[in-house]
């Protein structure tokens, strides 16, 4: 899967018009996309953060694995550094002096 | 030398005829001071008058940063059955139009312009066709223009389904992830703009940006054209200043002046209640009732009429009108016809109806390569806000007088294969 850059956010993006509703993204990527009544997938258009890795790595079956390549991991660019997401769990941080 | 604050001004010297190429530079001279005509349009604050309202100097200049065989595309498609304005204004002076696609193809640096009319109606394809002759003979120097003629389809005068025929002989929208997303005839990048817009454009090219910002408010500035239809003694294109208010705009066209409900910006707007129509017609004002001006389309429904009938016929349209190439459009456009059906009719249907078209519209609402079923979302909304006491009394299953007769206000062409809308 070669090298994961962790910094900045993607959204999973799908051409509509090449979608045929085979549903394989639904499975291959739970966490992002559901289907509606037709079948056709739902994706919510919040950037996710890389940081996600999990999720970053069914964008990319995903988008893989769809039979009309009609999904597109895009690369969001973020102005602001991400200060609300835990990279890792901060277990370093513990044995220095915390403010009360 | 047209006077400085009168209307018509797009429609200044019209007759049953279009005007001729000189009978035109007479009636339209220009007064010479206008140094700049890029400058100009930057400063006329001139808002496309195709229905987006996205700023046409912005979009100039987004194409000026391009590279390549640029071209300009003309938009007179008029996909709207309710509108008549680009066809009103190509058969009276096709050469306004001319001129100011003329402009903005030098604004561009543009080598050709494609100047697209509708083939159904062969009128006003055959008056364009005279004026682009007229203009050859002429030998006026600057770039060719050639006339199309795509089929008419409500999705076909959308701009990405134009530049695809154009391209590629398909009336269909193409996908456009990012926004502003530059459109391409193989590989050159091309400027779109309605028929109004670019009469306007030809307008503010000779009397400048100062005399274009005389009429119309400060945000939305210059005069519109606006189709009524509806309750109307007979459908009339109007040009009006914008920030008339609405009740004006009704009386001078002959419309009813105490409608239940006004359709404002064609089947893909929404309604300004009876009571609201003294809103100044302008999109800071209209704003406030999340309405815009559009295309210029004011359908009138009288008191007399069924809402809710009137709804379901026009989402049926356009469910059908659908170009059927993204699964939420070609499925859920229906779907929201069956369930407006079904509230029609009232029962136990209905109230599980109305219950699953509000979910179903949060569904489909921008899931469409282009913008279609979020104006069909958008009718469908405003009209269960609307209509809500109308929806009541049908729900109960005591729907008023105007459900049960056979009179229908809103022009909505006929279906030709109502089999058409269940797919595949
Ligand atoms: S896998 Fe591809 S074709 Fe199938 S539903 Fe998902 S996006 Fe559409
Ligand atoms: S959203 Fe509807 S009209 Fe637009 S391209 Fe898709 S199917 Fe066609």
């Amino acid at each position: 899967m070669g090298v994961i850059r962790r910094a900045g956010m993607f959204v999973l993006q799908v051409n509509p018009i090449l979608c045929d509703g085979f549903g394989h993204c639904a499975e291959l990527a739970p966490e992002l996309v559901h289907l509606d009544e037709w079948g056709y997938p739902i994706i919510a258009s919040d950037p996710v953060p890389m940081a996600d890795v999990g999720s970053y790595q069914s964008a990319r079956y995903a988008e893989r694995g769809c039979p009309r390549q009609a999904l597109h991991v895009a690369k969001v660019a973020t102005p602001v550094p991400i200060t609300n997401v835990d990279v890792r769990p901060p277990t370093t941080v513990s044995r220095g002096r915390r403010p009360l | 030398m047209i006077e400085a604050h009168t209307l018509p001004r797009l429609f200044a010297g019209a007759t049953d005829r279009p005007l001729s190429l000189a009978h035109h530079e007479e009636v339209f001279q220009p007064d010479g001071d206008v140094a700049n005509v890029l400058e100009e349009l930057n400063a006329s604050g001139l808002i496309g008058r195709g229905g987006a309202g996205f700023p046409t100097s912005r979009k100039v200049e987004l194409l000026r940063n391009q590279r390549g065989h640029k071209y300009v595309v003309v938009n007179g498609m008029e996909g709207e059955p309710a509108a008549h304005k680009d066809f009103r204004l190509l058969s009276t002076n096709p050469h306004l139009v001319l001129d100011g696609a003329e402009m903005l193809a030098s604004m561009i640096g543009a080598s050709r312009i494609a100047v697209c009319v509708a083939r159904d109606n062969p009128t006003v394809v055959h008056h364009v066709e005279q004026a682009i002759h007229e203009r050859a003979r002429r030998n006026l120097r600057g770039p060719g223009i050639d006339l199309h003629t795509p089929p008419w389809r409500f999705v076909a005068g959308e701009e990405s389904a134009l530049v695809h025929w154009l391209d590629d002989n398909e009336s269909l929208p193409q996908y456009r992830p990012g926004r502003p997303h530059i459109l391409r005839i193989g590989r050159g990048p091309v400027l779109v703009d309605n028929a109004e817009t670019c009469a306007n454009v030809g307008l503010i090219g000779r009397y400048g940006a100062q005399w274009f910002r005389s009429l119309g408010t400060d945000d939305h500035p210059g005069s519109v054209v606006v189709s009524v239809t509806g309750a109307v003694q007979r459908p009339s294109v109007l040009e009006v200043n914008l920030g008339t208010p609405l009740r004006a705009i009704l009386a001078s066209a002959g419309a009813d002046t105490s409608p239940q409900a006004v359709l404002l910006g064609g089947y893909g707007g929404a309604w300004l209640r009876g009571d609201q129509i003294d809103t100044p017609y302008s999109n800071d004002a209209l704003a406030a009732h999340n309405l815009s001006v559009g295309a210029g389309i004011i359908a009138v429904l009288p008191r007399q009429a069924c809402g809710v009938a009137e709804a379901h016929r026009v989402v049926r349209w356009m469910a059908h009108e659908s170009a059927r190439q993204c699964g939420p459009c070609a499925f859920g456009l229906p779907a929201l016809a069956e369930d407006l059906f079904a509230v029609l009719r009232g029962g136990r249907d209905g109230v599980v109806a109305i219950a699953r078209l509000q979910e179903r519209c949060g569904v489909i609402e921008g899931r469409g390569a282009c913008r279609h079923p979020d104006g069909v979302v958008r009718f469908v909304r405003s009209s269960i806000d609307a209509f809500a006491a109308d929806i009541d009394d049908h729900l109960r299953g005591a729907p008023c007088a105007g459900a049960q007769s056979k009179q229908r206000f809103l022009s909505v062409p006929t279906l030709e294969h109502e089999e058409d809308l269940i797919w595949e």
